[in-house]
């Protein structure tokens, strides 16, 4: 049992060291901000989450210690990272950071632009 | 065993260091918070192993907080990127 559990805790933190050098290799090497937000807020999440599993299994059987605070950081960053990723790049977009030339299509240019012009004729109004 | 978290624990302080240099280099202001964010996310699971490392529990509390304030900080920074300002008052009425 012991050696299954040993055997469980090395894949876990083998699966998440793997994704969080992803997440370096990806933020490093993608070409546009919203790529790399992309790199970061799914696989560094995966990664940590995963990393995380590994040590709360570690505690629980070989330590006999049921940590509850890894299982509340684990749904936290589950719940709270692809919020960030999500505010990251909206702002990037927002600030008016271009993106790549590969991009294929842009369909958040429309609404803001829509939005933009609906604000400008609302302002004389509202003062 | 030991030797295989000592080995994990470097792999993710070494991804750290790739992830300062977007911060030193990065060309627009969001991508350093996008690698800063990154950042935080490491030094929670670098924290956790070194809790394994140490044979200690009270490393533990720490992740949470540390999960919090980097959630906290991504938040308050991307809203000072987007509008300039953090805390926004009403004083058109």
């Amino acid at each position: 049992m012991s050696v299954i559990i040993n055997i469980l805790i090395v894949i876990t933190i083998t699966v998440g060291v793997v994704f969080t050098a992803v997440t370096t290799i990806g933020i490093l090497r993608f070409p546009d901000v919203y790529t790399r937000a992309h790199a970061a807020s799914k696989s560094a999440t995966l990664g940590v989450m995963s990393i995380l599993l590994g040590v709360f299994i570690h505690f629980w059987y070989n330590e006999g210690h049921f940590s509850i605070q890894l299982l509340l950081g684990i749904v936290f960053l589950f719940i709270t990272s692809p919020i960030g990723g999500h505010l990251m790049s909206r702002a990037a977009y927002m600030a008016g950071v271009k993106p790549t030339d590969l991009t294929v299509g842009d369909d958040l240019a429309e609404v803001v632009k829509k939005a933009k012009r609906e604000n400008s004729t609302l302002k004389p109004e509202d003062q | 065993m030991m030797i295989f978290i000592w080995i994990c624990t470097i792999v993710v302080g070494l991804s750290m260091a790739g992830l300062m240099y977007r911060v030193f280099k990065g060309p627009s202001v969001p991508d350093r918070l996008i690698a800063l964010d990154g950042i935080g996310v490491m030094l929670i699971s670098a924290i956790a192993l070194l809790s394994i490392l140490f044979d200690t529990r009270f490393y533990i509390d720490v992740i949470l907080l540390i999960a919090i304030i980097s959630f906290i900080g991504t938040v308050s920074f991307s809203k000072f990127i987007e509008r300039g300002e953090i805390i926004e008052r009403e004083r058109h009425h």
